[in-house]
């Protein structure tokens, strides 16, 4: 007689935004999501982040752009990309006949450029949210960076939660004296969502040439090195803030992804992992079902900030 | 492009820091083509993280061959692989060299330098099938360097080797041979693989003597699938010499449009 399998209901609500599960994959891991069409099913992951968009294709760092570090990996590729018209024209297309949620990534080197990027996106069908990349460590203007600031993150989410007809995710930065500052500014100027952490600005040097082993000196850090940093700062954010949380950091495994539901996450976002197995993010879906199926949890929504802090 | 998790390591032959891997992987040996690199997982943990790129040395039905020189962790651990050993291969990937029915009765210098010569067995042997006359110009340091002078010279092409310090072939660069025989014949195409120096005097060298190439790049590479944009080189386009994904549009390319640094 065969066996009749409980499934588990793996969707996630957002609130804007239900997903067929809690695993997306990260922006500047996943490429524009078309790279990894012959290595996984896009319709099997909860959403993916397309990698950042200025308004136009931008050039990025002089390479060496990468460098391997313990259970870990520093990049300054410096957004390299191909901007708004090449991505809504060429890239868009291929990806509307997916039921699954495209989010982009949004970039910008001010608040001007973040608006239009925003208002040229809102002109073209097929894109769940926004994911307001806020945070990276790579770009030349970093003292600029409005993720760096309370302020400066509350003026620039007020500025296109007004404009935009799309919900938006606002992406932190761990590198803050307090993430939960500025999670807190997101949230009040009107974010539906915030999403951390971002890369760790990093570096490594050649000893025996004592230069820099990255073109751009430093880097940010990413990878299972940084998973219980990442995780410490979800469970605060999370603690702190009503909007949903999308945490990231080092998943590598459907336990690694479990355990950011646990300290408070609605969803994850799965991104190294996809360097090394082009189909991780599908097979941690599997995983978090195949545990949640031994555990007894019927939803995994129930997982979602059961923390226990004796 | 596909990945085999169940990739069996068959036989390995080493000689000192090199190491060439007979690999049983069916589907990446059907579907490989000259100038093809494959990503290869060397640890099921997350140290070290990412897979390495390898060229494929030579492909067939039943697998592929790999020849590596072990240059750091990541070599080293997969160079302790044994036979019998399962492997994870991502590939193949990337964008080979040419070769066509229409080279028939073509001539094609083929030059590697130390580990570089690993993806010009497959090439030597695929131009062989398709009656281009191919001459190897195999460079190393030292006699140690050049290991696979006698594979070569069993495979019907003509090798003619180099070694800087003159402990085998011809005493000096490789490009020194090269210029040498240039002055003599001079072939339809240069394809070469090896050092960056290597290649940016070969381009002179061909350029000179008015010989098209295609030059095989290396890069640290982070995904080898065009995802995580790390590999990039300066490719001479229509729409400006930007920094061009070694893994998605080489790592095969014209030598006439690669800008050295």
């Amino acid at each position: 007689m065969a066996m009749t399998r409980n499934s588990v209901d793996l969707t996630a609500d957002l609130g804007f935004l239900k997903l067929r599960n809690p695993v997306l994959a990260a922006s500047g891991t996943f490429g524009y999501g078309l790279e990894f069409e012959s290595y996984l099913d896009l319709e099997k992951l909860g959403g993916f982040v397309v990698k950042g968009l200025y308004l136009k294709p931008r050039e990025g760092n002089p390479p060496p752009r990468l460098v391997e570090t313990a259970s870990g990996l520093i990049n300054a590729i410096g957004l390299q990309g191909i901007g708004v018209e090449a991505f809504s024209e060429k890239v868009l297309p291929k990806l509307r006949h997916l039921k699954t949620p495209v989010i982009v990534n949004v970039c910008g080197d001010d608040d001007d450029e973040y608006a239009a990027v925003v208002e040229y996106l809102d002109r073209h069908e097929g894109i769940a949210a926004y994911e307001l990349n806020i945070s990276c460590p790579n770009v030349k203007k970093e003292g600029l960076c409005p993720a760096l600031s309370p302020q400066a993150t509350f003026d620039l989410v007020k500025r296109l939660k007004a404009s935009s007809r799309r919900p938006l995710i606002t992406k932190l930065s761990p590198n803050v004296t307090s993430i939960v500052e500025i999670a807190k500014a997101a949230e009040a100027a009107g974010t539906d969502a915030v999403a951390l952490v971002n890369t760790f600005l990093a570096m490594a040097l050649d000893l025996e040439t004592r230069q820099p082993k990255l073109g751009n000196v430093f880097g940010g850090l990413s990878g299972p090195a940084i998973k219980p940093i990442a995780l410490r700062m979800v469970c605060q954010v999370a603690s702190r803030v009503r909007v949903p949380v999308i945490g990231m950091g080092g998943i590598t495994t459907g336990l690694d992804a479990l355990e950011f539901l646990v300290a408070g996450a609605a969803a994850v976002e799965v991104g190294t992992a996809n360097f090394v197995d082009p189909d991780a993010a599908v097979r941690i879906v599997g995983e978090v079902e195949r545990w949640c199926e031994a555990h007894g949890v019927a939803a995994v929504r129930e997982v979602v900030g059961t923390l226990k802090v004796p | 492009m596909s990945i085999d998790r169940n990739a069996r390591l068959r036989e390995v032959r080493s000689w000192g820091d090199y190491f060439h891997f007979s690999v049983s992987a069916p589907e990446v040996g059907r579907e490989a083509r000259p100038g093809q690199f494959v990503m290869v997982k060397v640890a099921e943990g997350p140290a070290p993280l990412l897979r390495r790129p390898l060229s494929i040395h030579d492909a067939g039905a039943g697998g592929i061959e790999l020849f590596f020189k072990v240059a750091g962790q990541g070599t080293e651990i997969l160079s302790r692989k044994r036979p019998g050993d399962r492997l994870d291969i991502l590939g193949p990937l990337g964008k080979g060299f040419t070769v066509s029915e229409a080279m028939k009765g073509k001539r094609a210098f083929l030059v590697g330098g130390g580990r570089g010569i690993a993806p010009l067995f497959f090439l030597a042997r695929e131009l062989g099938g398709r009656g281009v006359r191919t001459i190897v110009f195999y460079g190393g340091r030292s006699v140690a360097d050049i290991p696979l002078r006698e594979k070569f010279g069993k495979a019907g092409t003509e090798l003619l080797s180099s070694t800087d310090d003159g402990s085998f072939g011809f005493a000096g660069l490789v490009t020194g041979l090269v210029g040498r025989e240039l002055a003599k014949t001079r072939p339809d195409i240069v394809y070469a693989c090896g050092p960056d120096a290597m290649m940016k005097e070969l381009a002179g060298i061909a350029a000179k003597h008015g010989v098209p190439t295609e030059f095989s790049l290396e890069s640290i590479m982070g995904c080898g699938i065009g995802a995580c944009w790390g590999c990039v080189h300066r490719i001479k386009s229509e729409s400006g010499d930007g920094w061009t994904k070694i893994c998605e549009e080489g790592p095969v390319f014209p030598g006439e449009l690669i800008l050295w640094p």
